[in-house]
């Protein structure tokens, strides 16, 4: 049954009574839509987003591995964890593109499957050892973000310690983009050109997979291995569609980071259902959005743009 | 004088399969170099070889006397059309700047001076009043003169050059051959990767015969008879005999 939709419980709320708790769930969401969709972008643009979706399950064997060995959930070894399986998941998937006939589609589908299967392993053997339940590892458990242990800084507390470390993966991310922007856009348009600049390509893919698998982790916990691909993609591949230019594009892809956040926050209080899932139901929507856009639109391709303020979502 | 391009024993394989064979090759600067062969001769592959974007099995590529991976600042690179994405999302100037980023540290911005010289090599391609517009709305030819304003705004003295005429109309064919004879008075190397037999006597200077290995290597008029054409083209193109007639008739 679709419950009814109540102004005051769905849209009043969430800001007012219930803002100490949605506050942390809309900032978690929208981090975390943020750092994938900024990363996606890249992803999309070079027809990575297979890529994506193999380093988000394959990190679980990394987390596995990680916490068996220090006996720690810390921060630091969760992602050392994720960041070492995220490189070997892509140093594997180009070695066995590189030294066999096989294409790199089915190369992606044979290390991430067998790498998360290997996590799956470790995890029903050291079920007693390892706290990672099946349903947050699919799906995370972004409603109850509000609810984690806060971090301290000098003695006050700050945040529920995920949404700070995502918020730090955030500014890590707008940093590596900021300063790497021209690698980036060569490597990615052109890539041979970026070589003859004596720009590495190669390291700017690993360094760009190295950064994949980091904001991957700290999704992670909020949205799982499966909605965290949504969130790769959605933004990037949303902005693509309305925009000429790549600085358009990434800003584009943070406003629908935003938007979806929102949007899924209401959509998940409403129906009583999963945050994470209500908002790359919202993100799809106006992917949806966009599409359309660009159909009605396709006639004034080529002529100026509409004047600001007009469009249907914003961008 | 120090050869422009210097290579020794250069050697590729793809696969294990070797596509290229100990290309020793020594070009002088000043010249507008065609390279031709047929297709699968190895000619785009020669080009990446020296540019470090495939990795040889063997030999050496030395660019003005030095090794090409500490000289690859004075070279300029156009690679084929269909090499990249032109859906992708950036417009005419956004391309042309990408040729200044060689001379840019790490986590510089394009500057007005950048700009500068960027418009001013749109401008000698005749794209100026198109810097705004997307790549994906350009034709063939237009498509490739960013390209090849790209490669102006490196500011090199070497340029390697994959098909520039590749699709292109007319008048962009014709442009572009002003452009690069302009290049070689002013002392710049290019070396042109090129199909079309019929224009290649007019185009270049010198030509490179290729076929998985050097057939010859010259100034144009040594280079383009009969013999050699045959030995690079095998019977395979129809074109051939023709050619081999004119080249005949102006002997």
């Amino acid at each position: 049954m679709i419950p009814p939709f109540d102004w005051q419980r769905v849209v009043v709320a969430p800001w007012t009574d219930g803002l100490p708790t949605y506050g942390w769930v809309v900032l978690m969401g929208f981090l975390v839509a943020l750092a994938c969709g900024l990363i996606g972008n890249f992803l999309v643009l070079r027809r990575m987003a297979l890529v994506g979706d193999a380093i988000s399950h394959s990190i679980l064997p990394g987390i596995a591995v990680a916490f068996l060995l220090s006996k720690s959930r810390g921060t630091i070894v969760m992602f050392s964890g994720a960041l070492v399986a995220g490189l070997v998941t892509t140093v594997l998937i180009e070695f066995i593109h590189r030294r066999t006939r096989v294409k790199q589609d089915a190369a992606i589908g044979i290390v991430f499957s067998t790498l998360f299967a290997f996590g799956v392993l470790l995890i029903s053997m050291f079920a007693g050892q390892v706290d990672l339940d099946a349903d947050c590892v699919l799906y995370g458990e972004l409603g109850l973000v509000g609810m984690e242990p806060y971090a301290m800084i000098g003695g006050v507390e700050i945040a529920p310690q995920p949404v700070l470390t995502m918020g730090i993966v955030c500014l890590l991310v707008v940093a590596l983009i900021f300063f790497f922007y021209k690698e980036l856009l060569v490597s990615s348009f052109d890539p041979a050109l970026a070589t003859s600049l004596g720009m590495r390509p190669g390291v700017v893919h690993h360094a760009l997979m190295a950064a994949l698998s980091v904001v991957v982790v700290g999704a992670f916990r909020a949205v799982g291995a499966i909605l965290v691909i949504a969130m790769l993609i959605l933004p990037g591949a949303t902005a693509y569609l309305l925009v000429s230019r790549l600085p358009r594009m990434l800003l584009l892809s943070v406003i629908h980071a935003a938007l979806s956040a929102v949007a899924g926050l209401h959509l998940g209080v409403w129906l009583d259902c999963s945050i994470g899932a209500a908002m790359v139901v919202a993100g799809a929507a106006l992917f949806t959005l966009a599409w359309l856009r660009v159909l009605l639109g396709r006639r004034l391709v080529g002529s100026p743009p509409e004047p600001e303020g007009t469009s249907m979502i914003g961008g | 004088m120090t050869p422009a391009l210097e290579t020794h024993d250069l050697t590729v394989a793809y696969h294990k399969r070797p596509v290229l064979y100990g290309v020793d090759l020594a070009v002088p600067p000043g010249h507008l170099v065609g390279i031709m062969g047929p297709n699968g001769a190895g000619k785009t592959t020669l080009i990446k070889a020296v540019m470090g974007i495939v990795p040889p099995v063997s030999g050496w590529v030395k660019i003005f006397g030095e090794p090409a991976s500490r000289a690859l600042g004075r070279v300029g690179y156009v690679p084929q059309r269909e090499s990249v994405d032109w859906d992708f999302p950036v417009n005419v100037m956004d391309v042309v700047l990408m040729g200044r980023y060689g001379r840019l540290g790490l986590g510089r911005r394009v500057g007005a001076k950048e700009r500068e010289i960027a418009r001013a090599c749109l401008e000698k391609v005749g794209m100026l009043p198109l810097a705004d517009r997307q790549i994906a709305n350009l034709s063939g030819g237009q498509q490739q003169r960013v390209f090849l304003a790209r490669a102006l705004a490196q500011e090199s003295d070497l340029y390697l050059m994959d098909e520039p005429f590749a699709g292109v109309d007319a008048t962009t064919e014709a442009a572009i051959v002003t452009l690069l004879q302009e290049l070689k008075a002013r002392g710049k190397t290019i070396l042109v990767v090129h199909h079309d037999l019929t224009s290649a006597q007019q185009y270049f200077d010198m030509l490179l015969l290729v076929n998985l290995r050097v057939v010859a290597f010259g100034d144009t008029a040594e280079v383009f008879t009969e013999e050699l054409l045959q030995k690079t083209y095998g019977g395979r193109l129809t074109i051939l005999s023709k050619i081999a007639q004119e080249v005949k008739n102006q002997g």
